[in-house]
């Protein structure tokens, strides 16, 4: 077994180890970087529990060796909340209860990141289609639907209204 | 589920690769997206000793239209060529093909290269390419030569790829005008490979067919080429009663087996119907004026 | 003295949850993310075959690769008389096998190591020598006189586990002879797996100085389970204590204990040091309990106007090698006999055979109530039976055979006392919400231009809350729950409870009955549970039956409370407690509201102000013992589309309106319902376990295991009606599992429903495109 050096953010921070190259990048992230937000639910490609973005493109991190994102940018959902802020994705699965269990909630959550960056007003069918990578036992979708459309409407008001955001109907504590 | 552990390489250039790929022979792997080969290594039902990534390789990124071709490089994603402006404007059915491998997630890393390569039957762009009368370029250390994709394709998982070679091209000869093609895939759901799937390319002369392809997914030991529908369709109308006729051509062509997506008659009766609806598709597509510039 | 009364947000209101703030910033504590000093990994040998003696072990290889510690196969454990267990069904189950495996993926060996990576690799290490035997796949030939014997452990040489049967035999087939439509059908209800998102596993720590075993696992019981790690090892109860974290999902998958659980306890016993097992998905689904796998015989007796009069049914039980089912232990079929559903019938007769095969053990849950997903598949199926035979609306039969809601509470002929219900109210909900009558218009339209279109309906009762411990035990546990509360000096409180909670929101719930019947902000009010040093004993969550028993505990806990605080209100007033009242969430001296007090006020009381015969504090428990199960109730109509060239089956619309009662958070509430909607769709139209005759699992991992995405899911439309409970102490139901029991006979009847001009009378579940399609091609209807 030879090791190699690996070097890369997660989260803006910077990591590097001598890992086997068969090392999944989502061990690297569990077990090297210590961020256990991201989840392993298959064997197969099929869950999305462990959905990260890659250089701002989400991926699932189980089906990536760490050696192959030498040099790359990660974020995973502990980056989400910024300055203490919630990430509008995030505040909307609390609103609209596009969570129950917790488990797929990480990767669901980076995959409405990224698809809202690139598709600020859905239709509920876009958004469907876009989280068909990720499954969900507990909620059914519907909630989580909309919890991706709270968001994309809060991003809108952001952008078009740059002054202090509405608060949330509920302290998230 | 954890693989069996290898020596990695991220060469810079291509030769570099086929050095790795002549001191390996036996127990080497080319790594593109990784969206087939990494689960498959998860399982160890793939025990490469030495994983070659061509993802430092340069110039296996083009996707562009080049001396009467679409070049699409090895190393395209499946996403780059789902929302591709190009792709969706001129090739609906490599559009079509993308947008229902996988899952969007996949998609994101996988490659049509590593589509292609893999060999897998079930998979979705052989048959559309076959289609399309797609060829590929393979790339060693003695130049470089392109294959028809019906040559390419040799059997489940193999392919006619020298040892040394690396796939490092896909060309989709253009349409001529007034063509339409349509790739139409019948899944339980999103994630799973077809039930059976149609890819279909249409080209009309006032109204009638100058050229047809059809290529048919998960039916055979490869990726089917229908050539009996396409020499049916070649110089006739396609009214109704034509593409009927050669959608059953098409089911004939196909060779399923039964097996968890569905038994066997029920295979080849999809293929039927896909087909039909594919061609109607494809048809009204190529009359509505075909692909634009 | 007067006080203002403070928001509470109690029954009824829908709070934000409690425990969401930590999983969406990814800090949630499941199993896989604990990581103790030294700790060990432990993968596990699986076999390749479904039958076979083991002939040898040969652990060399493996335990010469460096960071392997021991390799443990069944000769180990026997040695510490630890290689079999008992199952929950008075059966016992292997841990590790001595000579022989009985079903594919049977864990054979556990390799411990220093890294998960590392015992990867070392299970690829341990050979193992098979004989392979023939095994019984067919569960209808394993009573055969030449099939082998899954089971030579047992003193009966037989394959028949158990026969089972509820109701009057005598009085239904009389009315059998005497009736004048008799309705047949056969159905399977296939075998299917929870498949939560997080798969099961556990670390194991055993402190060698204090002699301490700490056992995080995913486990939707942790008492019961330490309970039975108690009498198994030896080692003393307050010895041991099981932590279940954050789990990912239960549905029922997370009730057994599973070998890999026991096994690396003896591994940590034997090192010292934690152990870690997380199972692959592959493993999950190859070897954890499954669901279903009943192979049912109905008959419906009836008059031709449609009134139905009996119903027989009898059924073969495929459990695996193992009876390890999580049911009751008088019920070895579970609930099965709820099966009469909504109707009043004059008589009804159950039988249910059990068998093993060379399966894993069948028989837990699907995110259901004990075997209710059979019985109500089983006569909302038949109800649509008898209406096609007799050439009548389903819809009317329904109605007309209602079990009135002036009938309850009502005894059922198999011996269920209904609580509560308002059967046709939810109906005529349903059927108003969706046009009934404007979607058979477009139907009879539709079908008259060759399209297919079909209206399904399911009016299903659930049976949930196990259980009065007269009749419901675990074990010899009876099946109360429990929970304790404390209220601080300034008025905020702390919950614990015996159930666990696996997404379902008790953190949430539980704090919003303490508020309401407190008169406390809900947010004041923390809730724990899944620590067995400080929870009290309580037998889970499973069965849609945290509300009902330990809901009522929590209620009946905070009431204890109240009946204190009132003397220290009396105290504080300076009037007699007889002359206060609990009004607006405080107490007020009658006919003088402006003189009150809060609980806050008197929980400061209570620490430094009580009156002299009342002792310090303010805190309670209830172990509340529920009087009798719940009866949530609904009623839903799916809208199916097919397509005439594929047979595949579009969910249109579906919309369910829902009965568990009074609501604690409606918010909560609908999303219980939607997860159990996709839940009961799953298996409808996906999701199903075979085998081949070799005793190869088909469906191994998620490739071949079709869960839903949010493609397949339809938009679900929900609504309610409320008949509370009379005896729970909320009025409260339970609703976790109505939906998944509820809907597949909706869909199944949709469908049936869109062929039934084609003759289709039944199409078994799940409904496969090519199912549909075999029948379009054989009636000329398929697309041409």
């Amino acid at each position: 077994m030879t090791t190699q050096h690996v070097q890369m953010t997660i989260n803006g921070q910077p990591y590097a180890a001598d890992i086997e190259p068969r090392l999944l990048l989502v061990h690297f992230i569990r077990e090297v970087a210590n961020l256990t937000g991201t989840h392993i639910g298959c064997d197969t490609t099929s869950c999305g529990a462990c959905t990260v973005l890659v250089n701002g493109v989400p991926a699932k991190s189980c089906t990536l060796f760490a050696v192959q994102m030498d040099g790359a940018a990660i974020s995973t959902v502990e980056g989400l909340e910024q300055n203490g802020a919630l990430h509008p994705v995030q505040e909307g699965f609390f609103e609209e209860h596009g969570l129950q269990c917790g488990f797929c909630t990480p990767g669901m959550m980076m995959t409405a990141v990224a698809f809202l960056a690139q598709n600020p007003n859905p239709t509920d069918d876009e958004i469907r289609r876009a989280i068909s990578g990720n499954l969900c036992r507990c909620t059914g979708y519907v909630n989580i639907v909309k919890s991706i459309q709270y968001a994309a409407k809060k991003q809108r008001e952001a952008q078009t209204a740059p002054a202090a955001p509405a608060e949330p109907a509920e302290a998230i504590r | 589920m954890i693989p069996e552990d290898f020596t990695y390489f991220a060469p810079g250039s291509l030769p570099e690769v086929w050095d790795l790929l002549r001191q390996h022979p036996d127990d080497a792997k080319i790594l593109a997206g990784g969206q087939s080969l990494i689960p498959l290594m998860k399982f160890r039902l793939a025990t490469p000793a030495y994983l070659i990534d061509l993802r430092k390789v340069p110039g296996l990124d083009t996707l562009a239209e080049r001396d009467g071709a679409l070049v699409i490089g090895a190393m395209v994603r499946e996403a780059a060529t789902e929302h591709s402006q190009l792709i969706q404007r001129r090739y609906p059915g490599i559009h079509e093909a993308s947008a229902v491998v996988a899952d969007p997630l996949v998609r994101n890393f996988a490659t049509i290269g590593g589509n292609i390569a893999h060999a897998d039957p079930a998979n979705d762009h052989p048959a559309m390419l076959l289609a399309l009368r797609a060829s590929v370029v393979a790339h060693g250390p003695n130049g470089q030569r392109t294959i028809p994709l019906d040559d390419f394709l040799v059997d489940t998982m193999e392919t006619s790829l020298a040892p040394d070679e690396v796939l490092t091209e896909i060309h989709v000869p253009q349409p001529a005008p007034r063509s339409g093609s349509t790739y139409l895939k019948l899944e339980r759901k999103v994630g799973d490979y077809a039930i059976a799937a149609v890819g279909v390319q249409i080209t009309l002369d006032g109204d009638v067919c100058t050229q047809a392809g059809i290529g048919l997914t998960n039916v055979g030991p490869k990726a089917v080429r229908a050539t009996q529908a396409e020499m049916f369709l070649t110089g006739k109308q396609p009214t109704e009663d034509v593409i009927r006729e050669a959608a059953r051509l098409a089911a004939a062509a196909a060779q399923p087996v039964s097996d968890l997506h569905g038994p066997e008659d029920y295979k080849r009766a999809m293929i039927r119907t896909l087909t039909a609806r594919a061609l109607r598709e494809a048809t009204q597509r190529a009359r509505a004026g075909g692909v634009s510039a | 003295m007067t006080s203002e009364a403070p928001i509470i947000r109690g029954m009824g209101h829908s709070v934000k949850r409690k425990e969401d703030p930590r999983f969406l910033r990814g800090k949630g504590h499941y199993i896989d993310d604990f990581k103790l000093p030294g700790m060990l990994y432990m993968d596990i040998v699986r076999s390749p075959y479904a039958h076979a003696r083991i002939v040898n072990i040969d652990a060399s290889k493996a335990l010469a690769l460096p960071g392997v510690l021991a390799v443990i196969t069944g000769k180990d454990l026997d040695a510490a008389g630890l290689a079999w267990m008992p199952t929950l069904m008075s059966d016992k189950q292997m841990v590790l096998p001595v000579d022989r495996v009985v079903y594919q993926s049977q864990e054979v060996a556990a390799v411990i190591a220093t890294e998960r990576y590392i015992a990867a690799d070392a299970i690829t290490l341990v050979e193992v020598e098979y004989e392979p035997l023939p095994p019984v796949m067919d569960p209808h030939k394993a009573t055969d006189p030449d099939a082998p014997l899954v089971r030579p452990d047992r003193d009966a040489k037989t394959n028949h586990i158990w026969h089972w049967e509820a109701g009057d035999a005598a009085r239904t087939d009389e009315v059998f002879q005497n009736a004048e439509v008799v309705v047949k059908q056969d159905l399977y209800i296939p075998r299917i797996h929870v498949c939560s998102i997080e798969t099961c596993g556990c670390i194991a720590s055993y402190d060698k100085i204090d002699g301490k075993l700490t056992v995080y696992m995913t486990t939707q019981a942790p008492h019961a389970i330490r309970t039975v790690f108690s009498l198994v090892s030896g080692i003393p109860e307050h010895k041991i204590r099981i932590i279940s974290p954050d789990i990912g999902g239960g549905f029922g998958g997370k009730v057994p204990v599973y070998p890999g659980y026991v096994i690396a306890t003896v591994a940590s016993l034997q090192t010292g040091l934690p152990v870690k097992w997380i199972e692959d998905r592959s493993e999950n689904l190859q070897a954890d309990s499954f669901a279903r796998d009943y192979h049912i015989s109905a008959e419906l007796a009836a008059k031709k106007d449609g009134t139905m009069q009996a119903l027989r049914v009898k059924t073969l039980a495929d459990h695996g090698a193992f009876d390890a089912a999580a049911n009751p232990s008088k019920f070895p079929a579970g609930l099965f006999s709820i099966i009469t559903g909504s109707y009043d019938l004059q008589a009804a007769h159950v039988e249910v055979d059990g068998v093993y095969t060379n399966k894993p053990s069948g028989g837990v849950a699907y995110r259901c109530s004990f075997r209710v997903t059979e019985a109500v598949h089983t006569i909302e199926r038949l109800v649509d039976t008898l209406a096609l035979a007799l050439s009548l609306d389903p819809a009317d039969v329904r109605m007309k055979n209602f079990i009135p809601p002036e009938a309850f509470p009502y005894k059922s002929p198999t011996g269920w006392e209904y609580d509560s219900g308002n059967y046709p109210a939810a109906l005529q909900k349903a059927m108003a919400k969706i046009d009934y009558a404007g979607l058979r218009r477009e139907q009879a339209e539709k079908r008259a231009r060759g399209e297919l279109m079909g209206i399904g309906i399911s009016t299903f009762t659930e049976i949930v809350g196990a259980g009065p411990s007269h009749t419901f035990d675990i074990l010899g546990i009876k099946m109360f729950d429990s929970c304790e509360i404390r209220v601080h000096p300034t008025g905020s409180a702390i919950v614990r409870i015996g159930v666990q909670t696996q997404g379902q929101g008790h953190e949430t719930t539980f704090a919003q009955i303490v508020a309401e019947e407190l008169g406390l902000p809900v947010e004041n009010i923390t809730v724990e549970h899944g620590d067995t040093d400080t929870a009290p004993y309580g037998l889970g969550t499973y069965a849609s039956r945290s509300t009902p028993t330990a809901g009522a505990a929590t209620a009946v806990a905070a009431r204890k409370i109240r009946d204190k605080a009132k003397k220290i209100a009396g105290h504080l007033l300076e009037v007699s407690p007889d002359d206060l009242e609990w009004q607006d969430h405080k107490f007020q001296v009658k006919g003088a509201p402006g003189r009150s007090v809060t609980m806050k006020d008197i929980a400061f009381a209570a620490y430094t102000n009580f009156p002299q015969d009342v002792e310090a504090g303010l805190e309670a428990v209830d172990y509340y013992d529920p009087p009798n199960l719940t009866f949530p109730f609904g009623a839903y109509i799916c809208v199916v589309d097919i397509d005439r060239g594929t047979g595949m089956v579009k969910i249109r619309r579906f919309v369910a309106v829902d009965d568990c009662g009074n609501i604690i958070n409606p918010m909560i509430v609908d999303g219980q319902i939607h997860g159990g909607l996709t839940m009961g769709m799953a298996p409808a139209l996906l999701e199903a376990i075979t085998y081949d005759e070799y005793g190869n699992i088909q469906q191994s991992n998620l490739m071949d295991y079709l869960l839903p995405t949010a493609m397949e899911t339809p938009v679900w439309e929900t609504d309610k009606t409320v008949t509370p409970s009379p005896h729970h102490p909320l009025g409260a139901k339970g609703v976790g599992e109505s939906a998944t029991v509820g809907a597949p006979p909706a869909i199944a009847n949709a469908v049936v429903d869109a062929l039934s001009h084609l003759g289709v009378t039944h199409l078994d579940i799940p409904i496969t495109p090519w199912k549909v399609y075999q029948i379009l091609e054989a009636h000329g209807a398929a697309e041409a």
